[in-house]
């Protein structure tokens, strides 16, 4: 019978809530940045401009259709090639928010074609300015659209995340290996660093809804 | 010594995609028959079962898929099966594939009228005619298209038991990239492998999503 032997992992737990705390501050960092670089992408998606469109389409299928850890790997071991070198955690923060930023493109573009023309006219006839338009009548209203879509997909970031841990980024999946390789309690130590991934998602979906219903909280009508 | 990039390296690569299509092929076919068990217990009217399938969900798709390889792979042990990450990555994958599927098909089960269910009931059918005859068959027009999504994202997701030591496609990249110091090249070659297995099936999704949107605007 197997015995069970969580103390050395609880001992060590103030090092797993530092690897925590990290993977939430890289996630949050990612999220914002890919969310402009979603916004850009969404945009010149939806511009009509022939080229933009191209562009936009090849970085959002390329990013859609290979593994995040091959993106990682790319970026860290590939790029160095080139004369482009990063440290660990720069180049899981630059691989997360890409690929984050190509998902992102996708859901909101979803959000912008869903905006009704007549809008944009409307708040053109009553005399905004191009910027006033984009922002009040067309990527507010967007982003509220696919809020929902939008949470889900920064979970699976922060999720996704994890994988950072094979290039060495200081993440909570990496303090899981480092209190493994110290211990070998692995089930043990996994199981609880499990848990904290488990206990963070559910806050997060938590702070999503609240943050929802206090931005986006204004009438529609249909 | 350093090895040269040369036609057995590319050859080596190319195919250990077969490693990756059996993983995902194992995957999806238990996703299947596990999702589809979670997905009917999602929508049944026995409250115990509706709560465990939504607590199995909710577990799977609130952990790092990277951390139920781990758990799976050091568990092994545990139940006394042998530590192998084959069996690891395929026990891992296959619970994973449940859950999502799982969640993806009771979207679709509950999208079917509920008056083919109140239809059902009047014509004194039982459960499984109900299901078999009825609601799945409705429910597998709405279905196609996010599996076949979900299916890509599964392909992509067994690259993650390259970190427990299965050589599939990514680990094949990584050792001959260790070995020939042309990281670039390499892990480039990876990258255009898993687009052509991934991309056309990216297209079918989309195709059938619009196929699908037109067949029911009519």
């Amino acid at each position: 019978m197997y015995q069970f032997n969580f103390e050395p992992v609880f001992a060590a737990f103030d090092t797993l809530l530092i690897g925590a705390w990290f993977t939430i501050q890289m996630s949050c960092m990612a999220m914002l940045l890919g969310l402009a670089v979603s916004i850009f992408g969404a945009v010149g998606k939806t511009s009509g401009v022939r080229l933009l469109n191209v562009l936009v389409d090849i970085y959002v299928e390329i990013i859609r259709n290979t593994p995040f850890l091959v993106q990682i790997y790319f970026i860290f071991f590939g790029l160095p090639a080139l004369g482009i070198r990063m440290s660990p955690n720069q180049a899981a923060l630059l691989a997360l928010t890409v690929n984050f930023g190509a998902y992102g493109t996708e859901i909101i573009r979803a959000g912008i074609n869903s905006i009704n023309r007549g809008q944009i006219e409307a708040a053109q006839a009553i005399g905004l300015s191009w910027l006033q338009v984009l922002r009040y009548v067309v990527i507010k209203p967007a982003l509220r659209a696919v809020y929902p879509a939008l949470t889900s997909q920064f979970i699976f970031l922060m999720l996704g995340s994890s994988v950072v841990s094979a290039i060495s980024a200081t993440d909570l999946t990496a303090a899981g290996n480092d209190l493994n390789s110290l211990t070998f309690a692995s089930f043990e130590v996994y199981l609880v660093t499990t848990a904290i991934y488990l206990m963070m998602s559910i806050a997060f979906s938590i702070a999503f809804s609240v943050i929802g219903r206090t931005w986006f909280a204004y009438p529609v009508n249909r | 010594m350093i090895r040269e990039f040369g036609t057995g390296e590319v050859i080596y690569i190319v195919l250990a995609i077969r490693w990756t299509i059996a993983l995902s092929l194992i995957a999806f076919l238990g996703g299947a028959l596990g999702g589809l068990t979670v997905a009917l217990a999602r929508v049944s009217t026995n409250n115990s079962a509706r709560l465990a399938a939504t607590g199995f969900i909710r577990l799977f798709q609130g952990t790092p898929l990277l951390m139920q390889l781990f758990i799976v792979y050091f568990g092994l042990n545990i139940v006394g099966l042998p530590t192998s990450a084959w069996l690891a990555a395929a026990i891992a994958l296959t619970l994973h594939a449940s859950a999502f599927l799982g969640e993806i098909w009771r979207g679709c089960i509950q999208a079917v009228p509920s008056g083919q269910t109140e239809a059902a009931d009047a014509l004194a059918y039982n459960y499984i005619t109900r299901m078999k005859d009825v609601i799945l068959p409705q429910a597998a027009r709405i279905a196609a298209a996010p599996t076949t999504g979900f299916l890509v994202q599964l392909i992509k997701s067994t690259s993650l038991a390259s970190i427990i030591g299965f050589t599939e496609l990514t680990r094949a990249g990584q050792v001959i990239s260790n070995a020939t110091f042309k990281p670039f090249v390499v892990i480039s070659l990876v990258a255009v492998l898993y687009f052509i297995l991934c991309w056309p099936l990216s297209l079918a999704a989309k195709r059938l999503e619009t196929r699908f949107d037109r067949a029911v605007a009519r």
